[in-house]
This record gives structure tokens, sequence and C-alpha cells, in this order.
């Protein structure tokens, strides 16, 4: 892509583009921290959790479903990886069968919402509610309310590890971003999941096997939640039962901002990325002006309005 | 003619990125007048239409009104002049009763207070119907009605807002036989009031049955404006596809091969024990009225419905297709009726409408190849004639017809040795209809097996080899040749013999 179809597309396909490029010089400009290599990288760690999930969102969301469970499944997944590090394995299957196990979490889950989602045709909200409410309340039950404690070392490397200087969240969350936009722009599922969200009957009667693209979005998106609890216990060295507590919101949030209608059918991960960017170097930037953090939330508030506003005014 | 038109545009003029959509058009309207509206699709009949109703905003022109000059700048004026238009898709809420609809956003209030008079809004609704002949239980939801007394609701709706002119964008395509008899009566009755009727319908049969006058567009410009009189078919499909058509239906000799798929007792809810061959190079037409289970009979074959009993034999080889996906992997195709309900993803371009049912075939390793892509979705575009910019073009700025294009290539994408057409001129104009025809020949000389389903019989008897006719869900009889009448279709489609 060459620098002028990339600039049509930031200001075109993706208006909150300029958006998020206005936000950043303002930025740069209020506070001489906040355009440093440090803080930067900072940014993106800690956008990285939510923005992971975001990417699996973007998947349901694309095909006009929604999955609230994702901010139960980073606690839970969470709790399972942290548990089985500690079931007295050696180091290194541990860490692996730890890992493992999360995401099992994540994938049974999605699997299981996309069963009822599709065989008895419930709405995802209603099957995700129900998935939300029993993986934090599992969490609980798990742990007796109390985190999961004293992790091997080698853990934590996942989340507050770098290489060459870059933590390791945000590394996986570039790499998370650029698979996700390549199966959803270049494979065959991608172009289902944009079918199934446009037209599921058309795309069913054109021979696309709508049930099992729906199964899938949601085992990726409970993956990618799953992924994000292992690395967020890793960066608080515990599995914390009321980690991710509200997440779902801030993942929507970020996809709704990056352009994915919420009935299905349009969007894209480059869209949420941005969308997941521009809210976190919006609340990296008013903590450095040292904007008071109910204020922010307020701000914040009135942000993802003005984007989707924006948004809609300019597919007119 | 005395005074002024009830409705008279001058050089109505509609520029899209592109695309000039109206040039310079006009048009005239009496009082008590039925002014056809004529063209093929992409003529520009829309969009005049919508210029009318306050939809869109045009560029340049005037519109009178009772000899009065209008701005007509949004829908609340267009509806303050007495412009009503009925839409193809009703704007009608199902969950609410005729009267609320009829009623709706004029509702009449107890005086002094914010409440709704139920009595007066019924005795509203009521005489609305009765203007209509039309006797409608106004308490019961809109959605139980038949789309003919839907209809009649839109209607009254117009008339209880005092229009005096109405558009009628075609409005006999849901309708059975009896109730387009229904729809021409309170056109005749609406006339008598004074009211100014543009009608606008791709049936000219019709148009030479309640039209006073007709108009033709073509690629956005007037081309012919006369009293119905002065015409007859063949001069007005002249006028409307700018050329001479040789003759409607081109037609062509079966060069039989064998048997390529024979359907056994099957049977569903909706279909009862039908039996039925196809042979390789055939058009075998289905007729039968609105709701003899033709459409289900092609969905039950496509594996869209669940089947209840009976065997499907493709190529002598018993196939059970569960899904569409199967279906499609065995080699059958199903152009589903209603394009933009069942067919198209409007949210995608042509060339992702295109492939849509065979991305197999364009993938490289595991990754859609974008060259592969566009090379065969560019080869369909260019042998269908869509007309578009280009095949990234969204479907949803395509014409009807060209939309129709577009599923059709995706079928013909896929290397289907059996094609179902259900409706495939549905709302469709003259011009593309014969290329769809043109087409189906086609299919047909190279092997493939097609089914045409249609409710327009000269059609279906225009272009098919034989021709089986349905009702109640079951096939009543197989005419060919000779036989193949309208008459004995008839006779077979209301379930007698001949």
């Amino acid at each position: 892509m060459n620098a002028r179809r990339l600039s049509a597309k930031l200001t075109g396909e993706f208006g909150i583009g300029i958006a998020f490029v206005l936000e950043f010089i303002l930025f740069a400009i209020l506070s001489p921290y906040f355009f440093t290599p440090d803080n930067l990288l900072n940014v993106s760690l800690q956008a990285s959790i939510t923005a992971i999930i975001a990417a699996g969102m973007t998947f349901v969301i694309l095909t006009g479903g929604i999955d609230l469970s994702v901010g139960s499944l980073v606690a839970f997944a969470g709790i399972v990886a942290t548990s089985t590090l500690k079931s007295g394995l050696p180091p290194a299957p541990a860490l692996a069968a730890g890992i493992l196990a999360g995401w099992a979490v994540g994938a049974l889950s999605g699997a299981f919402a996309g069963f009822f989602i599709t065989r008895f045709n419930i709405a995802p909200f209603i099957v995700t509610l129900a998935t939300m409410t029993i993986w934090r309340g599992a969490a609980f039950v798990w742990t007796d309310g109390r985190p999961v404690w004293e992790l091997p070392e080698a853990f934590a490397f996942l989340g507050t590890g770098r290489l060459l200087a870059v933590p390791v969240p945000s590394i996986i969350m570039v790499l998370t971003f650029v698979a996700s936009h390549i199966i959803l722009t270049r494979t065959r599922f991608g172009r289902h999941v944009y079918a199934v969200g446009g037209n599921i009957e058309a795309a069913r009667l054109a021979g696309i096997r709508t049930g099992r693209v729906l199964r899938r979005v949601y085992v990726l998106s409970g993956s990618l939640a799953a992924l994000s609890g292992i690395l967020l216990s890793s960066r608080m060295n515990s599995g914390q039962p009321n980690a991710g507590v509200a997440y779902e919101l801030d993942v929507i949030a970020a996809v709704v901002v990056g352009g994915t209608s919420l009935s299905g059918g349009t969007g894209s991960i480059i869209g949420t990325f941005i969308g997941a960017m521009l809210i976190a170097v919006l609340r990296n930037g008013l903590n450095l002006l040292n904007v008071n953090s109910y204020v922010q939330q307020v701000i914040v508030g009135v942000v993802i309005l003005l984007a989707v506003m924006l948004d809609r005014i300019r597919r007119r | 003619m005395t005074s002024s038109p009830l409705l008279a545009l001058a050089g109505i003029t509609k520029r899209y990125p592109g695309v000039v959509a109206l040039d310079g058009v006009d048009f005239t309207l009496q009082a008590g007048e039925v002014n056809c509206l004529v063209g093929e699709n992409g003529a520009g009949k829309s969009t005049l239409i919508k210029v009318l109703s306050g939809a869109i905003v045009r560029d340049g022109g005037t519109i009178t009104v009772a000899g009065e000059e209008v701005e007509l700048g949004s829908p609340a004026e267009s509806q303050r002049l007495g412009i009503g238009v009925i839409y193809q898709d009703f704007k009608l809420v199902p969950a609410l009763t005729v009267a609320e609809n009829i009623l709706l956003g004029s509702e009449p209030v107890r005086p002094g207070t914010p409440l709704i008079d139920r009595s007066a809004m019924h005795a509203r609704a009521r005489a609305a119907l009765a203007q209509l002949g039309e006797e409608i239980d106004t308490s019961v939801p809109v959605g139980r009605l038949s789309v003919a007394q839907q209809q009649m609701v839109e209607i009254a709706k117009a008339l209880s807002r005092n229009v005096r002119i109405l558009a009628m964008d075609e409005p006999t395509a849901p309708l059975t036989g009896r109730e387009i008899e229904g729809l021409f009566r309170v056109i005749r009755s609406l006339k008598a009031r004074g009211v100014g009727i543009i009608y606008i319908s791709h049936r000219l049969e019709e148009i030479f049955e309640v039209g006073d006058r007709v108009t033709v567009l073509r690629d956005g410009t007037l081309v012919h404006t006369c009293s119905i009189g002065e015409i007859d078919r063949r001069g007005l499909i002249r006028k409307m596809v700018g050329r001479e058509l040789e003759n409607e239906y081109p037609h062509t000799d079966l060069t039989q091969g064998g048997e390529i798929l024979r359907v056994e007792h099957l049977t569903s809810e909706r279909v009862h024990d039908v039996s039925l061959t196809l042979y390789r190079g055939e058009i075998l037409g289905l007729a039968g009225l609105v709701g003899a289970g033709r459409s289900e009979l092609a969905r039950l074959v496509f594996g869209a419905d669940q089947r209840r009993g009976g065997r499907v034999i493709l190529e002598g080889r018993e196939i059970a297709p569960r899904s569409p996906y199967e279906a499609i992997r065995e080699g059958i195709g199903l152009l589903t009726e209603d394009r933009n309900r069942y067919g198209l993803i409007m949210q995608m371009s042509i060339r992702e409408n295109i492939t849509l049912a065979n991305l197999r075939a364009v993938l490289t390793g595991p990754f859609i190849d974008r060259k592969k892509e566009e090379t065969a979705a560019r080869a369909l575009a260019d042998d269908l004639r869509i007309k578009a910019p280009g095949t990234g073009t969204n479907v949803e700025t395509l014409s009807g017809g060209n939309r129709q294009k577009v599923v059709l290539a995706r079928w013909l994408n896929t290397n289907a040795r059996v094609l179902i057409f259900d409706e495939p001129t549905a709302g469709i104009d003259v011009g593309v209809k014969y290329e769809i025809y043109t087409l189906i020949n086609r299919l047909a000389a190279e092997g493939i097996g097609v089914i045409v389903i249609s409710s327009d019989l000269p059609e279906l008897l225009g272009i098919c080899h034989r021709v089986a006719v349905m009702c109640e869900g079951r096939l009543t009889g197989v005419v060919a040749g000779a036989e193949a009448t309208q008459e004995t279709v008839m006779t077979y489609a209301h379930g007698n013999r001949p």
C-alpha cells in the first residue's frame, strides 16, 4: 500500500484516524514527557490487555453478536493458569501446562457459548451474560475468594518482561492484531464473518456454514480473553478472582470507536487497533496532565460519544 | 386541458458522484389521471419518486403543484402538499393495529388532554378504508393482514392525509390476480375523486389496463410521453430499451441429454409427494399460484429446508443435502427469490458477492488471492454486462437488474450442474429480462439442467421446454409443446384437470 492510499484509508475508511493523530499532537504539545519512547511503550503496555481482547471482540461484533463474558474470563483463565502453575510439576512443563489450561478455559467457554447461540438460537447477549456470571462466580468458588500467590519466577516474564526494551504484552498485542487482520481480510473464514454479519440467511443460502462461523468467533474471542487473563495474572504476579471487572465495556468501546458497527457486517481490525490506542493515549495523556481520575472518566465517556458521532456523520 | 396541471416538473436534474440520475426531466400529471412511469432499471424512476417525496433534494429544475411553485426540500413538506408514495416495501409497523398505522403521527387526542381518543381514531381509520370500499377490522395488528390488505392500509393512510398526488411503486408485485383486480378498482375510484396517480410497473399489460398516459424514461432522460391509446406494447418496449427486440422470449430447441436430476416422493411440511425428472440441457418451468409450494420444493432440493421424506438423485447417485453448503458441493445452485433479502450481502462489493459461494476457487494456500478473485469476478461482471464503475463497487448502489446479475454471476462461478432460478426476473426491466433469458438458454446449451420458477406465465411458456405445475404443495401436471398454453397451466394450477 502506498502512502497516499494509506493516508486515504486513515482519513476515509477510518475517520477516527484523524482524531487519533490530533489527540497525539495535542498531548505532545501539552506534556513534554508524552512523546518519549518510555512513555509510548508504557501506553502500549497499558493498552495491551484490553486491546488483545478487542481483536477477538471485533470478530464477534462483525457477525452481529456480542461477548460479555470476556472480563470474567480474564479472571477465571488467570486463576486456572496460576493454579496449574502451582500444581507441583517441574518449572518448564508447569509453565506450559498453566498457559494451556488458561487458554483451554477461554476456548471451551467460547465453544459453550457458541453452542447455545447456534443450537438453541439464543441471543448472544443473553448467553454471554450467563457465561459472564458463571465464570466470575467460578473464579471466586475456585479460590475461595483469595488470590493465587507465590508463582514461579519465570512466569512473570510474560507480563513484565521486555524484548529489546519493548514490553512482552505489547509484542503479543501487535502479533495478535497482525494475525487477526490477515485472518479477517485474507481468509475464507474472515470473509464468511463479514457475510454472516451482513445477512446471515443470504450467507447460509450461499453455502456458508453459518453455525460453524459463529461458534468459531466465540472460541476466538474466548481464547484471546484467556490470553489476556494469563498476561494480566503474570503482570500482577497473582491470579485475582476480581481481575478484569467491566473489561467487556472497555473492549466494546474500543471496537465501536474503531468504526465497527454493532449490527454487524462492517468494520475492521485496524479500526479497532486505533480505537483501543485512542482511548489508551487519552488516559495516559490525562494522567500526565494530572487530571483527576473521576474527571478522566467523564472525558473518556464524552470522547467515545464524539468519536462514534463523527463516524456516523462521515458515513452519511 | 383546462387550467394548470395538478403537478408539473420541469427540467428536474439530480446528480450523484459520477452519475447523472435525472437529466432535465419534464413530467406532468392532471387531476384524476393515471400517468404510468416506465423505463428500465436505473432509468431514474425511483429517483424521480424520491424527489417528489422529499427524500432527496434535486440539483435543478422547478416543481409546480396546482399552479404554485414549491421548494420540496423535505418529506414533511411533500406530505403537507398532499403528495403520497406507496413503496414496494410498506412503511407500516407490524405490531401496531390498522387504526394506529393509518393515523400514525396524526393521532386524534381527547380535547385538553394528551391522551389518544381511541374511538375517534378507529372511526377515522374506518372512514379512510370505506373510501376504498374495504372492510378491514381496524383493531387487528397490521402484521396479521395479507399483503394485499396491508397495501390497502397504506393507501388508506395516504388518504387520511388528504393526498392529491399518489405515487405507487410496483404496487402489484406482491399481489395475486384477484387482488390486482381489487387494486385497479381502488385506483379507478381514486381517479374519480380527482387524485392524480403516478403508476410504476414493469408489467406492461397493467399499464395498458389502468393507465391514461405513459411516460418513458431512459438513462435519466425523458424519452417519450403520450396518451396510452397512441402506443402499443411493442412500441413501448422499443422506447424503453432504445432498440427493437426481435422477440420477447428467445427460445431454443431442446437438445436433450440424459437425466440429470430426479426427485422421488419428496415431502416436507409444505411439499407433498413430488416426483419429477430434469434432463441435461433442459429448461423446466415450475408454475403455480403464490403459495403453491414451488419455492419450497426448490429449497428442499437445495437442502435449505428440512426434508420429511423422498429421495433426490443427481446424475444417478442419491444425495441427501442437509444444508445449502452440501447441495452446492454436490453441484446444485439456487438463485433465491427476493435477491435483497436472501441473495446479496449489501455491505459487500460486487466482487465479494460474486465469489462468496466459491471462495475455494480463488485461494492460494489458505489465503484469498486478490488477483485471482478480481480476475474471476471481472470476467463474470463483463460477461453479464454488470453496469458499475468497477468490481469494488458496493452492491447497495446498484439498480435491481444489476443486483440480480451479481447474484447470477455468483452461481455461474460455482460450476453447478443443476441451477434453480426462483423468480429471476421479478422487478426487472425488459432489456435485462432478455439478457437473463439468453443466459438461461446458454446455460442449458452447455448441458446444465435448469429449473425456472416464475409467476409470469407468458415468460415461463416462452422460455421453457416443459412446464411443471404445482397446487397446494402437490405436482398437478406437466405440460410441453402444443399442450403448453396459459389455459392448461392455470387449470392445473387450480388443482383441476383439463
